[in-house]
């Protein structure tokens, strides 16, 4: 028993605020793929190769649905929310349902769509870093800046009343917290389903002129009988929570990037072309979506010379992969010159973000504009100070003080 | 170089168009890709592998 718990350590592993959690790295270095023991007491393998991860993760012999038998639940929490889900979203569903789903969205976030909404987004990004500059200094940019900005862009892109932000923040929140009660997720999922109920009766009884995506969605897809409610429901609230979580996180972790690197922050504010690749740096950089991947063999599959056998769970870690050494060279330094573009912050495979040429744009605009209106901008506390949420879904702060 | 897609597997991440502009567009119906250029000119053949990398769907591939 001793032997079987040394070579299948404990899962998840904790990170550090800027680093991967260490063992990754001998892993990385020594088999590649690992034993570990989840939570609930069973096995499962991690990945931590570049180049295996992204197998894994293009690979249709690898399932993303919950209930087949051997795969893996991060948490208890996790493990309560995702059996109890019904319908599941599209990134648990294997193709070709997952494809059907996935067309139904992809226009609404392709490139040129999203590149066109540029001067709104910039025009957005300029009121809001008015208004928390009015604040004053000292202030707290992840909730009055870094969390306002995804969520501005995100209800309005879906139609979801900005005044309702409380309300969905938190229970985006709850829901993604992996330490919670297993109830607690389970609640907040279902008021957060039964408010966009109420919303999309809502639309449906004034359909207005359909310039926002829950419109379109309900009015092309749910009234034709392509989608059912149910399923747009489950597909809005994945949108809603995906587009304003992760975002945030990635802009409070991005200013602390540069705020700690202030040669490179010089360096971006004297060249604003450098922010393109700056932000695919943060990107990979943090990873934040750190469990990302959550997998299950249907029959065996031979990755990198290990077998894994049909049943057994996999956990193809992204955060891992963007630091493989082959990959990325000195991977632990953040370097907004390196190339970074092909990193896997956004995942790989079918299920790779949807939503990315909008993070990208909205990072974009406000790492290109955040330290041109406030050049002294600072931290208010030592690093040290500062709370990660190393016990969220999505990594990131609870609060960033800074002053100016 | 001459292009090649196979639209059936693409899921529009758009990667391409970010990678190879001038050569990969969306199609405004399913958002899924298009080819511009589908024998790019030299000064573009390292984009278009690069965009071929990227593709998180396999979608591209090359005669060359």
């Amino acid at each position: 028993m001793d032997d079987l718990n040394a070579a299948a350590p404990a899962f998840p592993m904790r990170r550090c605020p800027f680093a991967p959690p260490p063992e990754y790295a001998e892993i990385r270095e020594n088999e590649g793929l690992s034993r570990v023991t989840m939570p609930d007491g069973s096995l499962a393998w991690i990945a931590t190769r570049y180049d295996d991860v992204r197998a894994i993760l293009g690979d249709s012999r690898f399932s993303t649905v919950p209930s087949t038998p051997g795969y893996p639940f991060i948490a208890p929490a996790r493990a309560a929310l995702l059996k109890n889900e019904f319908p599941p979203t599209i990134i648990r569903m294997d193709s070709p349902e997952h494809t059907k789903y996935r067309r139904m969205l992809s226009k609404e976030f392709m490139v040129h769509h999203i590149e066109a909404m540029r001067p709104e987004l910039q025009q957005t990004v300029d009121t809001l870093l008015d208004e928390f500059i009015a604040k004053g200094s000292p202030a707290d940019l992840f909730e009055d800046f870094a969390l306002t900005v995804p969520t501005t862009v995100i209800s309005r892109m879906l139609g979801v009343p900005y005044e309702d932000r409380d309300f969905f923040q938190e229970r985006s929140k709850a829901k993604l917290d992996l330490t919670a009660d297993p109830e607690v997720p389970i609640r907040a999922g279902a008021e957060m389903r039964e408010y966009l109920d109420r919303l999309i009766t809502e639309k449906m009884v004034h359909p207005g002129n359909r310039s926002d995506l829950i419109s379109r969605l309900v009015m092309s897809q749910v009234v034709p009988g392509h989608m059912t409610r149910e399923e747009a429901l489950a597909t809005i609230e994945l949108l809603l929570m995906g587009g304003h979580e992760t975002t945030a996180n990635m802009i409070a972790l991005g200013t602390l990037s540069l705020l700690t690197n202030p040669d490179q922050k010089d360096a971006l504010v004297a060249d604003p072309s450098l922010v393109r690749n700056t932000v695919e740096e943060m990107l990979r950089f943090h990873t934040i979506v750190h469990y990302n991947g959550p997998r299950v063999a249907l029959e065996d599959v031979e990755v990198a010379g290990t077998l894994i056998k049909k049943g057994e769970g996999v956990l193809a870690l992204i955060t891992a992969a963007n630091r493989d050494p082959k990959a990325f060279a000195e991977p632990d330094k953040f370097d907004i010159r390196r190339p970074a573009l092909h990193h896997v912050a956004f995942s790989y495979g079918v299920h790779q973000c949807l939503g990315q040429p909008l993070a990208r744009a909205e990072l974009q605009i406000v790492f290109s504009t955040l330290f041109q209106r406030l050049p002294t901008l600072r931290l208010a506390v030592p690093v040290e100070e500062i709370k990660f949420r190393y016990d969220a879904f999505v990594y990131g702060v609870d609060t960033l003080p800074v002053e100016w | 170089m001459r292009i090649k897609v196979d639209a059936t597997k693409c899921i529009g991440a758009g990667l391409c168009v970010v990678a190879a502009p001038e050569v990969f567009s969306q199609n405004e119906d399913d958002g899924l890709v298009i080819v511009l250029q589908e024998y790019p000119p030299q000064h573009l053949h390292e984009a278009c592998r690069e965009a071929a990398r990227l593709c998180p769907a396999l979608v591209i591939s090359f005669d060359e």
